[in-house]
């Protein structure tokens, strides 16, 4: 089984997809001759030529407009935001529109597209180029919202949304991109939207976390091992709908929640998680839901020293385990 | 002749349903009045059997002139539970026709345009022959999406028909406050294609401007931006009082370009219709509204599970 990068397993489960299903168009800045600033559609241009991969105008709210209208008439797109952080001019046309097409014509039109999102920070990205931006479509009625962190769940889950007959807003972690390697069989497969994994089996504490902050939790589950802390890490892979039933099965087992992630933690991911905690592990828990995530700032600070101290780490959510452990 | 008597029979449902409104029965409608020559002369000029039509909140004439019933309208404005467009999820003429292609998603002015350019799009890449209108106001002209989705369709060169219809009030701002030029058409020439003011309420003028429009479309040629002339002749909504910020003598003025009686006087004038049969065809359009609010009013509103339907594939369905 051929080892792979995110980035990697995002351009094969693309191609491949591709060459499967001429309906599928790719279309985003620079993601003709270019490649795509990640690289993630290198090459494709030559294969698939210009109407199948359009570099379109620098305007992303006209990119998923696009997309959209070319949904409703037969087409499955995929509308590439270059950054996270310039989906903003889009989101009507996600939010406000293709996340109600099917609801708001009673079935009569559906908006099979894919919109894939680079994110995330640690990446001396600054404030526009390392935004989570993920809270906004998790809220929305009428999204998918997957979250992959490792290749082998970037295949999957870009599979599944490649054949979604309704929009899915797939988020890529940009510093996983290169960073996070994995065997990713060659043959198809799929995962379902909606469910989480749990990556590490433990008995102490429940670590729930999605993306980045899915390594450095194993990281920093095998650091507390050391202290004798067996901890369980809970991928959500899928932030909507949240798998509740894993999360619940997990903390129920256990009796303790770390929650942590990279977004600001106020009216967030981990405020849903906390809140599915609460009122369904109640008699279980034997000590105060946790959340780690960074401080309420505006993500994140250019300067090397402030995004160290802003991003969480495998040593902070370590600390935040060993504190949790002792309670 | 027909097209005239769907403008007379948009007309009396579009009075029926301000009635309705101030009856307590209809919350909110958009009137057409006024646009009416104006919309039956585009459809006219298209092919519903294959075309795309974006529309906005008013088109009521549009939607008669593609096929649609006054009962399918009136359960859209009455919220019934078989109102077609979106089963009385949306607000009236919201939602998408499950016979003609003819959608418009959302009350957020201007998303069309882009979704218009896509539609285009698919079609072109397709390599099918079908021509994409997209309706739109003046008010929809100062949005990033218009401009977006001109410049994309001018890329392209998409099968798409830029149609705005221009009563020269955004609600209550009037033009001059939304735009520093004197005819929007004068845009397109900045994207690359043909863009023509025409005379609204000359059924005949605005045909012709389609006929090319939708020729250079079919042809490959690209897109065409046709602005149209109307008055808007009631308020903008239900709940708005154009009295507020229309000159009386605006609104005095404003009747004598009333599309219905101009095309009417036409009509008699050359002899293609006389008094008598005009008063006809009042009669029957009224009474075909009468017919159709009497068997919409009896009609129910959808129960409320059925609100879970239709959110993602699958969602809401008993299983």
């Amino acid at each position: 089984m051929p080892e792979l990068s995110v980035i990697e397993a995002v351009r094969e489960t693309m191609r491949s997809e591709m060459r499967r299903d001429s309906s599928i168009i790719l279309m985003g800045e620079d993601v003709g001759h270019r490649g795509g600033v990640f690289l993630a559609s290198d090459g494709f241009v030559d294969e698939f030529g210009e109407d199948r991969v359009i570099d379109t105008p620098l305007a992303e709210s006209s990119i998923c407009g696009v997309a959209l209208g070319a949904a409703v008439n037969g087409m499955r797109p995929i509308a590439e935001i270059q950054f996270a952080d310039f989906v903003w001019p889009a989101i009507n046309q996600l939010v406000g529109e293709a996340a109600r097409v099917r609801y708001g014509t009673n079935g009569v039109k559906t908006a099979p597209m894919t919109v894939r999102v680079p994110y995330g920070g640690g990446v001396r990205g600054g404030l526009y180029h390392s935004q989570s931006i993920e809270v906004l479509f998790a809220h929305t009625p009428g999204l998918s919202v997957v979250a992959p962190a490792t290749p082998y769940d970037a295949k999957g889950l870009l599979t599944t949304a490649l054949r979604s007959n309704d929009p899915v807003i797939v988020l890529e972690h940009k510093r996983t991109y290169r960073l996070a390697k994995g065997e990713v069989p060659e043959e198809e497969y799929s995962i379902p939207i909606g469910q989480a994994e749990v990556k590490r089996e433990g008995s102490d504490i429940s670590l729930v976390t999605y993306g980045l902050m899915l390594h450095y939790s194993l990281q920093a589950a095998e650091m507390a091992v050391g202290q004798g802390i067996d901890v369980e890490v809970v991928d959500l892979r899928t932030l909507r709908p949240i798998d509740a039933k894993t999360i619940i099965e997990s903390v129920s087992k256990t009796g303790k929640a770390l929650i942590v992630q990279e977004d600001t933690t106020a009216i967030s991911v981990s405020s849903e998680v906390a809140a599915i905690i609460g009122e369904n592990c109640f008699f279980d828990l034997d000590g105060p839901i946790t959340r780690l995530g960074p401080p309420e700032i505006p993500p994140m600070p250019f300067s090397p020293v402030q995004e160290a101290a802003f991003m969480p780490s495998p040593e902070k959510i370590f600390d935040a385990i060993v504190r949790l452990a002792a309670i | 002749m027909e097209l005239y008597e769907t403008m007379v029979l948009s007309r009396y449902l579009d009075q029926r349903v301000w009635l309705l409104n101030r009856q307590g029965k209809a919350a909110i409608a958009a009137s057409a009045q006024g646009h009416e020559a104006t919309q039956v002369a585009c459809i006219e000029a298209t092919d519903p059997s294959k075309d795309h039509y974006l529309i906005y909140y008013r088109q009521f004439t549009a939607m008669l002139a593609l096929g649609t019933e006054p009962e399918e309208l009136l359960r859209g404005f009455l919220a019934k539970a078989d109102d077609p467009m979106s089963a009385a999820r949306q607000f009236p003429l919201h939602g998408a026709h499950p016979r003609v292609d003819l959608f418009n998603f959302s009350n957020v002015i201007a998303t069309q345009l882009p979704q218009a350019a896509g539609v285009a799009l698919a079609d072109k890449l397709n390599k099918r022959d079908a021509v994409t209108v997209v309706f739109f106001g003046d008010g929809a002209s100062s949005q990033g999406d218009t401009h977006e989705a001109m410049n994309f369709a001018a890329v392209h060169k998409l099968p798409v028909i830029f149609f705005c219809e221009n009563n020269r009030y955004a609600i209550s701002v009037p033009m001059e406050k939304q735009m520093g030029i004197e005819s929007l058409s004068s845009r397109a020439a900045a994207y690359g294609f043909p863009g023509v003011q025409i005379d609204g309420t000359d059924v005949s003028a605005v045909h012709e401007a389609m006929t090319a429009a939708v020729e250079r479309a079919r042809n490959g040629e690209g897109p065409t931006l046709i602005e149209v002339m109307v008055e808007r002749l009631l308020p903008h909504t239900t709940d708005d009082d154009h009295t507020r910020y229309r000159s009386s003598e605006d609104i005095e003025q404003m009747n004598d370009r009333d599309p219905v009686k101009i095309m009417s006087e036409k009509l008699i004038e050359h002899g293609l219709i006389s008094k008598e049969q005009d008063e006809a065809i009042h009669a029957s359009a009224q009474q075909r509204v009468n017919q159709a609010t009497d068997a919409v009013e009896a009609e129910p509103y959808p129960e409320a599970d059925l609100m879970y339907l239709h959110v993602t594939e699958g969602s809401g369905e008993v299983k």
